[in-house]
């Protein structure tokens, strides 16, 4: 089980729709690791695409720092388009 | 950040029902505890596995059979789930493996008593899944993230095998004589064990209140175990079984069942090992990952074959 590698599995649960990550398993390699994706994620039709990455190659941001490294986001509401007052007159914009 | 401010950043986070997420920051005692469960959690589902595929060759019906190897397949699928959710504690999988095989982790006391007629199976989906899901719906809004998500799958699942075996009841209770005395046996011998999976009552349990406080639990095991009884009693009349308590009795005061007294001696032998099945159990689960080895290292093989294969082309 050590010499497994960890893999994170993302599942497309229908067309049209994003992978988002599901959860993760032990695999020998990418391909087992999808076989083994569909016998525990999608036993029940919850998938028609699996993606696989082994969770080394993932590179998060630090939770730790999130304040700081979100911030510049933070006093840009005029990206919003609420922001823009407008008259009533126009309706749909 | 001082290690105060640290954990009242967590603390408030927790209060705020935002999840902790593997990364953060946690106290040490917080992660001890949820490799713990989570672990403790996982083995129960494997050596869960256990008591049920003793029946898949001896189930009733191509359909029985189907259904049960689908909630023995969902059994692994939930272990698996959970180990992974526990490997985000910094623990590794071997090591888990490990602690189970050498009897130093602990998994439900309710796999320690055997399936020794086809009515079990009934009553282990009716009554122990049935417990299970009561004490799992509230972990699906417990504090750790990877935790949570991983009930939220567990628990959609779960739903099934407890009516599967409620259906199984019905049927017996609805058969030969002898087959409503089948289904009745079960109850006898499941009932009791499964009102103690809630765990010791409130003033006896050790974990208790600081696991509440982190949110890793929601409600109390006394709590719990009552609604359970609450929910139960009327399904079991319902065909026409009895549960096996002369004390219980509905208080239309406190609008929940009265119940006996449950035997903690018993409990707690199961607990340090000397249930019916402790030592068959866990040597099963030993003998099953020994010669399974040769797979783990065939696809191991496998998989070094193939990468090499590309490599070189």
């Amino acid at each position: 089980m050590k010499n497994w590698p960890l893999f994170e599995i993302f599942i497309r649960s229908k067309s049209g729709l994003n992978h988002k990550h599901v959860g993760s398993l032990h695999a020998a390699d990418a391909a087992m690791a999808i076989e083994n994706a569909r016998d525990v994620y999608t036993r029940r039709q919850e998938g028609i695409s699996i993606w696989v990455v082994e969770s080394k190659y993932i590179s998060a941001s630090d939770p730790a720092d999130s304040d700081p490294f979100f911030e510049p986001a933070q006093d840009k509401i005029y990206r919003h388009p609420t922001f823009y007052d407008l008259p009533d007159e126009v309706k749909h914009m | 950040m001082f290690r105060e401010d640290l954990e009242s950043h967590f603390q408030h986070k927790v209060d705020a029902e935002e999840k902790i997420e593997p990364k953060d920051w946690m106290p040490e005692e917080y992660r001890k505890t949820l490799i713990r469960q989570i672990s403790q959690h996982a083995h129960s589902e494997i050596v869960g596995m256990l008591p049920e595929g003793n029946w898949i060759t001896r189930a009733p019906s191509l359909k029985r059979k189907c259904i049960l190897l689908a909630k023995i397949q969902d059994e692994a699928g939930h272990g698996l789930y959970l180990y992974s959710a526990c490997e985000t504690l910094g623990v590794e999988r071997e090591q888990l493996l490990n602690d189970l095989h050498s009897g130093k982790a602990k998994y439900s006391s309710i796999f320690n008593y055997p399936a020794i007629s086809w009515a079990d199976m009934g009553a282990i989906g009716w009554l122990v899944d049935g417990a299970a899901i009561m004490n799992q719906i509230p972990l699906c809004r417990t504090s750790y993230g990877p935790y949570a998500r991983a009930m939220v799958r567990i628990c959609k699942e779960e739903s099934f095998h407890q009516r599967q075996g409620y259906e199984i009841m019905l049927t017996l209770a609805k058969g030969t004589a002898i087959q409503k005395q089948m289904a009745q046996d079960a109850l006898n011998r499941w009932w009791w064990p499964s009102i103690m999976m809630f765990g010791p009552n409130d003033s006896d349990s050790l974990h208790s209140a600081q696991s509440l406080k982190w949110k890793i639990k929601r409600f109390s095991n006394d709590e719990l175990r009552q609604r359970f009884i609450d929910m139960t009693v009327p399904q079991a009349e319902l065909i026409g079984l009895k549960i096996p308590d002369p004390d219980l009795k509905w208080n239309e005061e406190r609008k929940s069942y009265d119940f006996g007294k449950i035997n903690w001696d018993e409990f707690w032998n199961v607990v340090k090992g000397n249930g019916p099945c402790n030592k068959q159990r866990l040597h099963d689960r030993v003998e099953a990952h020994e010669k399974g080895a040769w797979v783990r290292e065939a696809a191991v093989a496998y998989a070094e074959k193939r990468s090499a294969r590309i490599n070189s082309n």
